[in-house]
């Protein structure tokens, strides 16, 4: 296991470093970050080709490359090349608030989807199974920009139409209320419905499927023919067994939850990390972009890992030499 | 007993098929294709999938008969109004008066172009880069997979907001380029597994030793078995790209403003949120769309897979 774990680490690390070199000549060649001081008149030609030499902005792409690779690694990733401030509290700062909206959202997600796709299965074809059915597809067809969208413009009206502040429709918290607060959790909340609403879709059907899978195989029969009760088959033979998938398609919904997260925060006003990346690159902040691309791959790598490694841990049948 | 019906007689037909004439019985010949087809009209949601799907983008393409006023008609004394019938304004107007049921169905066209040509560009690429990886496999293969795991190693939606950002956006053919070159990727990873799996087959073999080529092997024993997936995927390629697309343009990295797409409507909607029908309609109109796709994909996969004989035909 431990070689294992080591082995997807090394092969992660040119990954990285070949995915961020691509994605550096991609965010390089779409903006030129002086293009702003260049506008403004006030602003002698003199002090921005200082500004350029300083940052090797007059140099090859490799060569910046490997600069940005040394400030990315001595200063957390550096300093963004149109505010000069550093890149790291920010980078911090969002993806905390990001991390709670998800790991809330994905946990009601689980929970509900794991229910809902237990009965599903065990009453298939019954009408809460048609129903069910029918929300994830409509989950699945919805695009989150215009569920968020929705919640939204439904608040709002609650609030001009009878003056009861239910959630909050943007922003991230008033002043003076901490991370769990009641106040930010009227905040949150209605971008967390909106990616539980998506990512519920996703794993009612899954747990569906899986649970389905499993019923019908010759344990199960076995553990009726012994004369085990019903709900015992269910929760100790059937569940745990269908369970497994649900890790994998977990950790790679991640990807998609956090471009989720860029959609839903946009429409929030909610500093998260998605938001930021959003305005990093309307702004053509090159080095802000990366920082975003970077720490986010590195999240996604580390999270595969991690589920990876839950599966061998969960199916013994699995085995990493 | 009257006389049996003399049926058609199929070509090589053995005695077996004499004694089911001789018992009345009809024989017919079908194709796999035949049967495909039979599956997929017994699928009931399939069914309304394409019909749905055939009403909304009948209106895209004809949006030039069906819409009563041009999307671009500014009509300042007409602002902001619900929708009515009066003078044929189904959807409302928007904030300078434009009529927004025209605005729809020219936002239909948009999107189903994108939708349609990114499905079919990258299923074209996809399919013969995946070909030659799965049947060549070596460094076609092997870029085509270390490709694929850097693209896993991001969100999707960034890096096409990133590729946006830097191929300039606006048009809506440099939107559909940015969508079919991250699209390919998907098709052509599925059609490598089934090569992969198949050129091991006896009846390649068999062709192999018949002394037919590579490129007669490829698409002629192996390519028809491949289809059934790429045209699944295909059909679902068609309402992610119209999903991605209106997230992009919703975004501001997509299709700019005086191109009506779908999620361009949808974004330019944010600034009167008091006014439904803005929001509402365009949303509604994708959701049908994907969910349309969604079902007759589903039904495509039923009808296509030739080990599936459930459904009597």
């Amino acid at each position: 296991m431990l070689t294992f774990i080591a082995r997807r680490v090394l092969y992660s690390i040119p990954v990285l470093f070949v995915s961020t070199f691509l994605s550096f000549t991609f965010v390089s060649l779409a903006g030129n970050p002086t293009a702003l001081l260049r506008q403004n008149p006030r602003i002698p030609l003199n002090t921005i080709h200082n500004i350029e030499i300083q940052n090797h902005l007059n140099r090859s792409i490799p060569v910046r490359y490997w600069f940005w690779l040394q400030d990315v690694f001595t200063h957390k990733l550096g300093k963004s090349l149109l505010t000069f401030q550093p890149i790291w509290p920010d980078i911090t700062r969002t993806l905390g608030h990001t991390a709670q909206v998800i790991c809330i959202s994905e946990s009601l997600a689980i929970l509900l989807g794991v229910a809902v796709g237990i009965f599903s299965a065990i009453r298939q074809y019954s009408v809460f199974d048609y129903l069910f059915t029918s929300v994830s597809f409509l989950g699945y067809a919805m695009p989150t920009f215009w569920l968020a969208l929705l919640l939204q413009i439904l608040f709002v009206d609650i609030y001009l139409k009878w003056n009861v502040r239910i959630f909050y429709t943007s922003g991230l918290n008033n002043p003076h209320h901490g991370t769990w607060s009641l106040d930010r959790l009227q905040h949150i909340a209605l971008p967390v419905m909106t990616l539980c609403i998506i990512s519920f879709a996703l794993y009612s059907r899954y747990m569906r499927a899986s649970m389905l899978d499993v019923i019908n195989s010759d344990y199960v029969r076995t553990a009726r023919a012994k004369g085990l009760a019903e709900w015992r088959v269910i929760m100790r033979h059937i569940v745990r067994n269908a369970l497994i998938p649900i890790v994998t398609v977990a950790a790679l919904n991640l990807g998609g939850l956090l471009g989720g997260a860029i959609v839903t925060e946009t429409v929030f006003s909610l500093d998260g990390i998605g938001y930021y990346f959003i305005q990093r690159l309307q702004a053509a902040d090159l080095y802000a972009v990366m920082a975003y691309l970077v720490v986010t791959s590195v999240v996604i790598i580390v999270f595969n890992l991690i589920a990876d490694v839950l599966y061998g841990f969960l199916d013994p049948r699995i085995r990493y030499e | 007993m009257s006389e049996p019906t003399v049926a058609p007689r199929a070509a090589g037909a053995s005695s077996v098929v004499d004694s089911t004439i001789e018992a009345g019985l009809e024989v017919k010949v079908r194709s796999q294709w035949d049967y495909a087809r039979r599956r997929f009209l017994r699928h009931r949601l399939a069914i309304t999938g394409l019909t749905g799907l055939v009403i909304i983008f009948g209106a895209g393409i004809f949006a030039n008969l069906i819409a009563p006023y041009s999307f671009s008609e500014i009509d300042l004394t007409n602002i902001l109004h619900g929708p009515t019938t009066v003078g044929h304004h189904f959807f409302g107007t928007d904030e300078i008066g434009r009529d927004y049921f025209s605005r729809v169905i020219w936002g239909i066209r948009t999107s189903e172009e994108v939708g349609l040509v990114v499905a079919a560009t990258s299923s074209l690429f996809g399919l013969l880069v995946g070909a030659v990886a799965g049947y060549y496999g070596g460094w076609i293969d092997n870029l085509l997979m270390r490709f694929t795991d850097l693209v896993l190693t991001l969100p999707a939606l960034a890096i096409l907001l990133t590729a946006a950002a830097l191929l300039g956006q606006g048009s809506q053919w440099r939107t559909t380029f940015i969508l079919a070159a991250f699209f390919w990727t998907g098709i052509a990873r599925v059609v490598r597994g089934v090569f992969l799996s198949l050129r091991e087959k006896e009846y390649v073999e068999a062709a192999k030793a018949a002394g037919a080529g590579d490129a007669r092997i490829m698409f002629r024993h192996i390519l028809p078995n491949t289809l059934g997936p790429i045209i699944v995927n295909g059909t679902l390629a068609v309402g992610i790209a119209i999903v991605t697309e209106a997230a992009l343009s919703f975004l501001g990295f997509g299709i700019k403003p005086p191109t009506p797409s779908l999620g361009v409507l949808v974004a330019g909607a944010q600034t009167n949120p008091q006014q439904w029908w803005l929001t509402i309609f365009p949303g509604l109109t994708i959701v049908l769309i994907v969910l349309c796709v969604n079902f007759v994909g589903d039904g495509l996969r039923d009808a296509l897979d030739p080990t599936q004989r459930r459904i009597r035909a």
